[in-house]
């Protein structure tokens, strides 16, 4: 038997691929379609999501019950992804995402999650010291307003919905959609125009 | 038996991880520390067991909030912590 580590990673992946296969994990096929998936998740996803809770309180309604519902409503695929859950920013509370034990992450409505979201310096300090956190990212979170950190360290996806910034009255779901950053739906920023 | 919303809890001070190789959600910092339920999430299959490829029962997880003026240096803060820790992590407070 050849020395796994010696051996070609083409020829490697072309076995692997085989096996997986032969044995019906995944066909060629369903490995390319997640891959296409994973790609082409961006943090465009989320946003148009958030923008449409802000205009359709029918939608906000189900993205808070259901974020996988609301995804796959929008036409995100969510097949083979881990179930989505959505934190909502109120007057009162303001959440930050985190995973402490490795990178947790809505992959499928933000993409691949941002290098600071994976350090290690991100992931002790959003739950030691959130404010502080935050301060550095110039977001000013008012003492009187509760930050919940959400710590994902298991099954669920967390992202945030965001309070819609004042002076987007009257604005289009496109419009709205274009303003809303990927740590908007992290919970580091909010969004402003 | 699933935990109720509003429940208060005490996730097990256990440190498997010192009696050989394990794969754990629950993290650290919340080893024997208070905390309150706020609902039941579903019910998955035991990472613990699905990591070294065992046969994984499914286990009900939880939402449960902590409090970070508990967890940490009290400042009177409000702000808190809400982490999905599973039930048979949790013991009653």
């Amino acid at each position: 038997m050849s020395n796994i580590l010696e051996t070609d990673g083409e020829q490697l992946l072309q076995a692997v691929l085989g096996l997986l296969a032969k044995k019906g994990i995944a066909s060629p096929l369903d490995i390319q379609a997640q891959i296409a998936s994973t790609d082409n998740a961006t943090p465009g996803q989320g946003a148009r999501m958030v923008a449409k809770a802000w205009t359709d309180p029918d939608y906000r309604a189900l993205m808070l019950e259901d974020g996988t519902k609301a995804a796959e409503a929008l036409d995100i695929p969510m097949r083979g992804m881990p179930p989505l859950g959505v934190m909502e920013n109120t007057s009162d509370t303001h959440n930050l995402i985190v995973c402490t034990l490795c990178s947790c992450y809505p992959r499928a409505v933000l993409g691949y999650p941002p290098f600071w979201y994976k350090s290690a310096g991100y992931r002790a300090r959003a739950v030691r010291d959130p404010r502080g956190l935050l301060a550095e990212w110039k977001t000013v979170i008012a003492p009187e307003v509760k930050i919940r950190v959400v710590d994902s360290t298991a099954d669920y996806r967390w992202m945030v919905l965001p309070m819609r910034p004042a002076g987007t009255e009257g604005w289009s779901e496109a419009q709205l959609a274009a303003i809303v950053r990927e740590g908007d739906m992290v919970g580091v920023t909010v969004p402003s125009v | 038996m699933i935990l109720t919303p509003g429940t208060a809890i005490r996730v097990k001070d256990d440190w498997p991880e010192a009696k050989g190789p394990v794969h754990i959600r629950t993290p650290h910092y919340l080893r024997g520390r208070p905390g309150r339920i706020v609902r039941h999430l579903g019910d998955f299959p035991n990472p613990e067991d699905l990591a070294f490829a065992r046969p994984a029962a499914k286990r009900p997880l939880y939402h449960v909030a902590f409090s970070k003026d508990v967890l940490f240096d009290g400042q009177g803060t409000t702000d808190e912590l809400l982490v999905e820790i599973f039930g048979h992590w949790l013991e009653a407070a």
